[in-house]
């Protein structure tokens, strides 16, 4: 690894570099597999996204049209799947490369070639998942928290889903390895802990998540594994197993998991905010304290997903009040968002209004949350389309929109070109819209008590269910203008400012745009 | 430059080290979940009861139904020998249950029994059951085994009727086969 290094290092000029193809697959660079990671996710997400609308297709209407029920289960579940694994997971990763060591002062990432594997293991990863719609029996169906005795069930397709997720979850740990040891040992000088950007903490804390969750989900699905093939017990009842106990070891996972997916988005929002507001972030201090509470609190909470699963009283409020206890720091955030804004010189370019809309419809799904934490009011909404709004809000207009935010913002530093300001309008304005109009009428008809993962619904749900469907075809075709953008950013435009933006700070404004190859090889001094 | 490939294999070391230790933590889940479910008394099926109070109430009347079902094409007969009994709450009852081998191999089997409704499993209390053990079945053998239960008498007054169903899995081998 130390002649990797060497080579990662080593090189100031593109002279030696292959061109083509192979420059991508071979790169250590941290910016060219920071944009490898951004591709992958944004075509994964049109691939899980055309999933997402096959569904709606099918929900359009009450009875069978399209699709066999069997077929149906499929689609959900790899639409989970993509979407998580995919989609919103790297693209966080994809930022981390790109900006991490911009953010910090460092030459690149600590283990250029370990970055290079980490990234190479995901297509193959993606062609597991998309080849097992075709074995026979089809992709897994157990959905995509892949709940024993389900999973311990189903066809090959089950198996591939499983190799999929250890090498995603291999590359994952190898990537948070490889973000912690970044930033703890290549800060400029004068770089300290509390100086970082939010973002760059945000990302710190995640890595630690990942590395504490990841091999725990890796242990679930080996157990999943070795109970199909090799005659282990791990789940079946009659060798004295216990499917409830997947549950419990995969919510472990799959809560931390949750949090995954959200604090790097926080970490974009606290550095889009400062900027368009020309503050400083309110409350420095506070939001680092509150993003560790968040993941230390992600490891207590685990069973909220599971209060029907027959737990003693005492446990379904322990788990209830731990729960509520997350609104606390997640509220601190909240309110130093909006302090933040508070008598600032606000302007709303592209990456502000996603910021706004961010916190906006962010906050939405986190009163859900709270709503959906409290033990009873869980128990008569548990699997119904309640929890899909309530999800949907958190991690599309959550996650998703923090990462469009994100990309606007940097954009001009990593092309060197400015995005086209009124098509990036269009693509929030609709997005926002459009995002609404599919998932609010879910709370609606998942109070009105419509179970999730079911292909036919009873004729009162019908008029959501349209509304519902048709809301989620704007929101697809939404995208496509965000694609627009984004190639038509590469191939020119404006030529953007080194400090692209008036009110942005940090390391990466000091350097120009497009940001050189090699950035930071004698590091910056922060004062 | 603030390269230090020494100091990054260090952290390197020490987070392998970490993600090693929560592999197997995952692993460790399983006898923890199982020492809890013990400790705290949750999902002890398969053990036998204690009860302490043998009040009969004699004013009442209760049946309890059967039903009996094999998991995996498990190639076994399994019935009771009675559909139903009608008794009264907090009775000692004893019924019988059959199993033969049908197969030309020998077969370790395990029953795992439910109620309908299920809040009639707290008041179910079986003293000798047939599931608290593996049964291994030579071929062609049939094999004739009690079940002693008292249903006690605080069961809610809407209930009537509580259905003992029993499954029984094949036990070397899992389902292998495609769902």
């Amino acid at each position: 690894m130390d002649a990797a290094h060497a080579h990662g290092y080593g090189h100031g000029d593109h002279a030696h570099h292959p061109s083509g193809i192979l420059r991508w697959i071979q790169t250590t660079n941290h910016k060219d597999i920071g944009t490898l990671y951004l591709w992958f996710s944004f075509s994964m997400f049109l691939v899980g996204g055309v999933l997402a609308l096959m569904l709606r297709v099918e929900l359009f209407q009450p009875g069978l049209q399209v699709w066999r029920p069997e077929f149906f289960n499929q689609l959900t579940t790899m639409h989970g799947l993509i979407m998580v694994f995919g989609a919103i997971m790297p693209a966080f990763v994809g930022f981390a490369n790109w900006q991490i060591p911009m953010m910090i002062g460092a030459p690149d990432m600590a283990f250029a070639r370990m970055n290079n594997w980490s990234f190479w293991l995901l297509p193959p990863a993606a062609i597991l998942l998309v080849v097992s719609f075709f074995v026979p029996g089809g992709a897994t169906a157990a959905g995509w928290t892949v709940y024993a005795p389900l999973s311990t069930q189903m066809g090959p397709g089950m198996d591939l889903a499983i190799f999929a997720l250890h090498i995603m979850g291999a590359s994952s740990i190898m990537g948070s390895i490889n973000i912690i040891t970044t930033i703890l040992n290549m800060r400029a000088p004068g770089m300290t802990l509390m100086k970082m950007p939010l973002f760059v903490w945000t990302w710190l804390i995640t890595a630690y998540l990942l590395i504490a969750v990841m091999p725990v989900l890796a242990g679930a699905i080996t157990m999943i594994l070795t109970d199909r093939h090799f005659g282990t017990n791990f789940f079946n009842a009659a060798g004295g197993g216990d499917p409830v106990m997947f549950q419990h070891i995969f919510w472990f996972f799959g809560h931390p998991e949750v949090y995954i997916m959200i604090l790097p988005a926080f970490g974009i929002v606290s550095q889009i905010v400062p900027t368009f507001a020309r503050k400083p972030l309110f409350g420095y201090s506070s939001m680092v304290y509150a993003t560790s509470s968040i993941a230390i609190l992600s490891f207590i909470v685990w069973a909220h997903h599971m209060f029907t699963v027959g737990m003693p009283a005492t446990a379904q409020l322990f788990f209830m009040y731990a729960t509520m206890l997350i609104a606390v720091p997640t509220g601190v955030k909240v309110f130093n968002w909006i302090a933040t804004m508070w008598k600032g010189s606000m302007t709303f370019e592209t990456p502000m209004l996603f910021a706004c809309g961010f916190i906006f419809v962010f906050s939405m799904g986190g009163f859900t949350g709270l709503v959906l934490a409290i033990t009873p009011v869980d128990i008569q909404l548990q699997d119904t389309y309640y929890v899909v709004a309530h999800f949907h809000y958190v991690l599309v207009a959550g996650s998703l929109f923090a990462i469009f935010g994100g990309v606007y913002y940097w954009i001009p530093k990593w092309t060197g070109y400015m995005y086209d300001e009124t098509l990036g309008k269009w693509h929030f304005w609709l997005s926002m819209i459009f995002f609404n109009i599919t998932f609010f009428p879910m709370h609606f008809s998942g109070l009105a008590g419509m179970p999730r993962r079911i292909p036919d619904y009873a004729l009162q749900f019908a008029d959501f269910n349209m509304i519902s469907t048709v809301g989620a075809f704007g929101f697809g075709l939404s995208q496509l203008i965000f694609l627009w953008v984004v190639i038509k950013c590469i191939r020119g435009g404006q030529k953007a400012a080194d400090q692209t933006w008036e009110g942005a700070e940090g390391l990466e404004w000091t350097l120009p745009s497009p940001a050189p190859y090699h950035t930071f090889e004698t590091p910056p001094v922060v004062k | 430059m603030v390269v230090n490939p020494q100091a990054n294999f260090t952290t390197l070391r020490k987070l392998l080290v970490v993600a090693v230790a929560m592999f197997g933590f995952g692993f460790a889940l399983v006898p923890f979940y199982k020492k809890i479910c013990e400790v705290t008394g949750i999902n002890n099926v398969l053990k036998a009861d204690e009860i302490t109070n043998t009040q009969i109430d004699a004013a009442r009347w209760l049946t309890v139904e059967f039903d009996t079902n094999l998991r995996n094409d498990l190639p076994w007969t399994f019935r009771p020998l009675e559909k139903s009994v009608r008794f009264h709450p907090g009775e000692l009852v004893q019924v019988t249950f059959e199993i033969r081998n049908n197969s030309d191999r020998a077969i370790t089997g395990q029953a795992i029994p439910s109620y309908g409704p299920q809040l009639a499993a707290r008041y179910f209390k079986k003293l000798e059951c047939f599931c608290f053990t593996q049964q291994t079945l030579r071929p062609g053998e049939v094999r004739r085994m009690p079940v002693v239960f008292v249903i006690e008498k605080d069961l809610p007054q809407d209930v009537n009727t509580v259905t003992l169903s029993y499954s029984f899995f094949e036990v070397e081998g899992t389902a292998k086969k495609a769902g």
